[in-house]
């Protein structure tokens, strides 16, 4: 299948990646080719054949509705990029509310 | 000098006095340190691994009962949890970044006394075959520095193959412990989907990862994996069937009843273009010698070969870029100095910057086959295929008691070699990739050695759970293998 | 505005209720509303790399009570999906929640308007995780996220666009928030979030089968606004087409200070969420014990218990429908009538006294310190005669209030409440009151008969209040006749 900029540009905006010129152009390429590997598979009859959802066989696995497993403010914190010992904080957007 | 040969040896050491921990893991922090050109570790943990080796000295002189791994050196992929210890998943987006708590593997392995010695080079969020997709350098071949390990865990391999550790823990999506295993001349074990708990482990693809098992034997990993097995209340996909103590049943004189055990192999896998001949012979020779033992060898017709691997490709990067959609710079892990212009921007800079080439291909490779409009060309369709190879695997093993293969169709590569072509690289997971597409477990055993020098391996599959036939018929591979 | 008989509605309403478990849906992290942010997190809350979901076993429970109480279809086969979309509040990056397999479909919920009694039909209810809370106003850089809130356990209730106006909406939310709250399933508090409701609202020419272009409105938190919000939707949508424009495919956000809506999110981005089956969650093949068992554990529905109220113990309409606003009113009638059969007295005591003093005091009917039992003897007590209604509230029910532990036969008698009925002994104080007041007693037997009420009064007192009022009445009326 042909790989289009519109497609690269509308995956890479749904997947938060960003591609510079020759980057694109490099995976537009790579794409085209992998695609056509992978459509392959249309070639195999699958008529009737129920799509395999989950793997392995257990069913119903749930747990009790018990209170467990915090853990403190601080070590939640610890790994936060930008904080006030309370919040985690993302820079504030102006243009678009919500991504 | 110590000289480490199988775990229960050691273990008698350890009681006999002839060695003490403490002893042990000096040896091998001097190995790490001598080694550090292949880059197998990110960090070591010496200190630490020092001080518990003394602790585990005094227990056992004030005679405590003995973990089932009491002072066994252990190793872990950077895709493990350890609380209180980096964690990077071989990535820029999570340099820095401190693990909370511990994976389930490895609070089993610490409770029966391992000591955890390092933190495991490998590709960048186990994507890749070489390890040469780390964000911190590519992992050589002790055998051949001019040669890739394999990967995606090359360091676990690497590790063991050089006597760094004399366990590693690693992750297999597609053949990342089972593959660098074969390349690197040692045991390699992938266990059922769902025999090891997942949590901990970095998801790459959910319904495809397991904790894999490096050892310099069968019986090391045998042990290793009675320890970490079993259900677990934080990972709803962990079986409940009960765990075999593997370790003792290993060897017990009765096997099964006296029936010669059938064996089979895929006839297009030796008929793929790209296996190498020397390993082709080899394996040929192998059959034969099977046969020779009382063996009933036969042929598997497999016509779905060729399209397992895009199956696989399609399945993994799609769950793939689900489960790296939380690497953003919000909660953890790498944040742009660049001011973004908006949110999306935000996310853009952080996980651009943070993830390399390959791990970026796979995402939008994953986002695409998710993606509306072809969800059910490629997402779907790859499900009802995985499905067919189940039902085929069910028959399969209603007939033969294991499936043989090469590891790998070559041997170790050259560093570089393979880095233009993304589907020449796929390919070489072809054998490797059937196992976690249907979920059965397989072992990379280190049966031969290639004209070139470097090993090469079998691989054994079994049904699903059937850990303890696997484990002993690797066993008597190896033995009837030794010349 | 005579456009709106040109002109009719057709709204969907999107109601998200917390359930009202201990710990989160995926996690054990505890649920209680109002702890400090941040501190009701863990790895997996926080999607800490390697970390994995495991479902609450209650949030199942609840979510299928809900169903059932909702005359839904139980999906036996379902499963969890993954919703793929990026924001700082939801820390996976994608929201587990149910696509092609809600766990309920179908059903109805029914409400009362001023129109009749109807069955608002519901497409679906689904489990879904809670995303966090980004808070804007704190900090002038930045904007502050708290998960505490990530990953309680939601159900979303789908209607059909089956609402024709914005009191339909009023009255459906109403009935909900009563249900829920009454099954235990969310406690339904709108101003906290724990309920929360977006519609989506179109118009079309009254006749037209084809619907309008829909708007979705957010950000109603409560009744009221629900209400508020639809009114000035249709209104404005009514007008933009009377001048001539198309209405555009937006969400639009509900202001409290004017009850108006303005756009939030200009153009309708296609968000391709890439759903997929949740892989780290196995499917549900639910039992027919499993549900059974929830089924046998439901309490009585507020519709089931109107009717028994209404037709079998021959409450009126109103008295019924009182009762049944609410579970813990009903739970406490129940046991009453366990020990008397004076349905209409205790209905009377109920929505009466016990009610205003609970919602004085603010507290819950199952609170109430009088036990239902004490209760009814009290109401022995009227119907012996021995004490009449209006000392029983104003005296006895304080009194018992104070001091549950004595029997309300010995509170009334210690405090001296126990009335005089006995006819010989009420008539020497008629006989008393009678003579005292010979001026009254001749205007009353001229004809002025409203004086009998002073005469009772004065018979009142002279008995320090035990006379028993209908005695007094009736030996006054028939000393002074005649």
């Amino acid at each position: 299948m042909k790989v289009t900029d519109e497609l690269i540009d509308n995956l890479a905006h749904l997947s938060r990646l960003h591609f510079s010129e020759s980057e694109k152009t490099a995976l537009k390429g790579d794409f085209e080719r992998i695609l056509n590997f992978v459509e392959q598979l249309s070639e195999i009859d699958t008529t009737g054949v129920e799509p395999l959802l989950h793997m392995g066989d257990a069913i119903n696995v749930l747990r009790e509705d018990e209170v467990k497993g915090s853990v403190t403010r601080q070590e939640a914190l610890l790994n936060a990029p930008l904080h006030d010992d309370v919040f985690f904080k993302v820079p504030k957007v102006i243009k678009n509310p919500s991504a | 000098m110590f000289s480490f040969s199988s775990i229960e040896d050691y273990v008698s050491a350890l009681q006999n006095g002839e060695t003490t921990c403490e002893d042990v893991v000096s040896h091998y922090l001097s190995v790490i340190d001598s080694n550090k050109h292949l880059n197998a570790f990110l960090e070591v943990f010496a200190d630490e691994a020092a001080a518990r080796a003394r602790q585990l000295d005094q227990d056992r002189n004030n005679g405590k009962p003995l973990g089932k791994l009491h002072g066994v050196v252990v190793g872990l992929k950077d895709v493990i949890a350890y609380k209180g210890h980096k964690l990077s998943a071989s990535s820029k987006i999570l340099e820095g970044f401190t693990s909370i708590y511990n994976a389930t593997a490895v609070d089993r392995l610490l409770q029966e006394g391992a000591i955890i010695i390092g933190r495991q080079n490998c590709d960048e969020f186990a994507m890749g075959s070489s390890n040469e997709n780390s964000a911190y350098g590519n992992v050589l071949n002790a055998a051949d520095n001019k040669r890739v390990p394999g990967g995606s865990s090359g360091g676990s391999a690497v590790a063991v193959q050089a006597g760094m550790c004399m366990i590693s823990l690693g992750s297999d999506t597609g053949g990342s412990v089972r593959q660098p295993a074969d390349f690197c001349g040692i045991v390699g074990l992938k266990p059922t989907y769902g025999r090891v708990s997942r949590y901990g482990l970095i998801a790459y693809a959910s319904s495809f990862d397991q904790i894999g098992i490096f050892a310099k034997s069968v019986a090391d990993a045998a042990l290793t994996l009675e320890v970490i097995a079993g259900e677990d209340d934080f990972d709803s996909t962990a079986s409940k069937e009960p765990v075999v103590p593997y370790s003792s049943l290993l060897n017990s004189s009765n096997y099964n009843g006296a029936a010669p055990k059938k064996i089979g192999y895929f006839k297009e896998a030796l008929e793929h273009p790209g296996l190498d001949p020397a390993i082709s012979q080899s394996f040929n020779q192998f059959l034969k010698t099977l046969t020779a033992q009382g063996y009933i060898v036969e042929p598997i017709d497999f016509e779905l070969l060729e399209y397992i691997v895009p199956a696989y490709y399609i399945l993994t990067t799609a769950e793939a870029s689900s489960n790296l959609s939380r690497f953003d710079g919000v909660k953890y892990g790498h944040r742009s100095a660049v001011p973004s212009e908006d949110l999306a921007d935000f996310y853009k800079h952080n996980r651009s910057e943070g993830f390399g080439k390959e791990v970026k291909r796979r995402i939008m490779l994953g986002t695409f086959v998710l993606s509306a409009g072809y969800f059910d060309a490629y997402f779907t369709k790859a499900q009802q295929v995985r499905n067919i190879l189940l039902k085929q695997t069910s028959a399969i093993f209603s007939r033969f008691d294991a499936i043989i293969s090469p590891t790998v169709p070559t041997p170790a590569f050259e560093l570089g070699s393979m880095n233009n072509d993304p589907i020449e690289m796929f390919l070489a997971d072809i054998y490797t990739v059937f196992a976690n597409l249907v979920g059965i477990p397989g072992i990379s055993l280190p049966l031969f050695t290639h004209p070139n020098g470097m090993p090469f391996g079998v691989q054994v599959m079994t049904s699903h759970f059937s850990e303890l036939a696997l484990l002993r018929i690797s066993e008597v591979f190896l033995q009837i293998s030794e010349k | 505005m005579s456009y709106h008989d040109k002109y009719e509605a057709v709204i969907g309403l999107e109601v998200h209720a917390q359930l009202m478990t201990q710990s989160k849906l995926f996690s054990g992290d505890s649920t209680a509303f109002g702890a400090e942010p941040n501190t009701h997190v863990s790895p997996i809350t926080l999607g800490h790399p390697g970390t994995l979901p495991k479902t609450n076993k209650e949030a199942v429970e609840l979510a299928i009570r809900i169903g059932l109480a909702c005359n839904c279809h139980i999906e036996r086969y379902n499963y969890f999906a993954r919703k793929n979309y990026f924001y700082p509040d939801l820390p996976k990056g994608y929201q587990v929640s149910q696509h092609t397999t809600p766990i309920c479909k179908g059903g109805h919920v029914t409400i009362r308007t001023a129109s009749g009694v109807r069955n608002v039909q519901l497409n679906r209810i689904h489990m879904e995780e809670d995303a966090g809370k980004s808070i804007h106003d704190i900090d002038d850089n930045n904007t502050c996220v708290d998960y505490n809130r990530a990953g309680v356990a939601l159900v979303e209730i789908v209607t059909e666009p089956d609402l024709s106006s914005a009191d339909e909406a009023y009255h459906y939310v109403t009935e909900l928030r009563k249900l829920v709250r009454w099954l235990g399933v969310c406690d339904g508090n709108m101003e906290e979030g724990s309920l929360r409701c977006d519609a989506n609202v179109s118009v079309r020419l009254k006749g037209e089968t084809k619907l309008g272009t829909k708007v979705e409105v957010k950000n109603l938190n409560s009744i009221r606004n629900v209400k508020k919000a639809i009114e000035f939707e249709i209104d404005r949508m009514i007008n933009v087409i009377e001048q001539g424009g198309t209405i555009t495919q937006q969400t639009r956000s509900f202001d409290a200070s004017n009850d108006t809506t303005f756009a939030i999110r200009d153009k309708e981005e296609a968000n391709d969420y890439r759903y997929f089956p949740e892989p780290d969650l196995p499917p549900f093949r639910l039992t027919e014990t499993f549900i059974n068992d929830i089924k046998d554990a439901m309490p009585a529905l507020p519709e089931e218990l109107y009717t028994l109220y209404h037709q079998q113990y021959g409450l009126s309409e109103y008295d019924a429908a009182q009762l049944c606003l609410e579970k813990e009113t009903t739970d406490y009638f129940n046991e009453v009538v366990k020990f008397t059969t004076n349905y209409k007295a205790a209905s009377n005591w109920i929505n009466g006294p016990v009610r205003q003093y609970v919602n004085e005091h603010k507290i819950a009917m199952d609170s109430f310190a009088v036990k239902p039992q004490q209760l009814a003897e009290v109401m022995q007590l009227i119907d012996e005669g021995k004490i009449n209604f209006s000392v029983a509230s104003s005296k006895l029910l304080p009194a018992l209030l104070a001091d549950g532990s004595k029997a309300p036969i010995q509170l009334a008698t210690e405090l001296n409440l126990i009335q005089v009925s006995d006819s010989n002994e009420i008539e020497n104080w008629v006989a008393e009151v009678i003579a005292k007041m010979p001026e009254k007693v001749a205007e009353y037997k001229k004809g002025k008969k409203g004086l009998i009420g002073l005469f009772v009064g004065e018979v009142k007192k002279a008995s320090k209040g035990k006379a028993d009022p209908k005695v007094v009445t009736t030996l006054l009326e028939q000393k002074l006749s005649g």
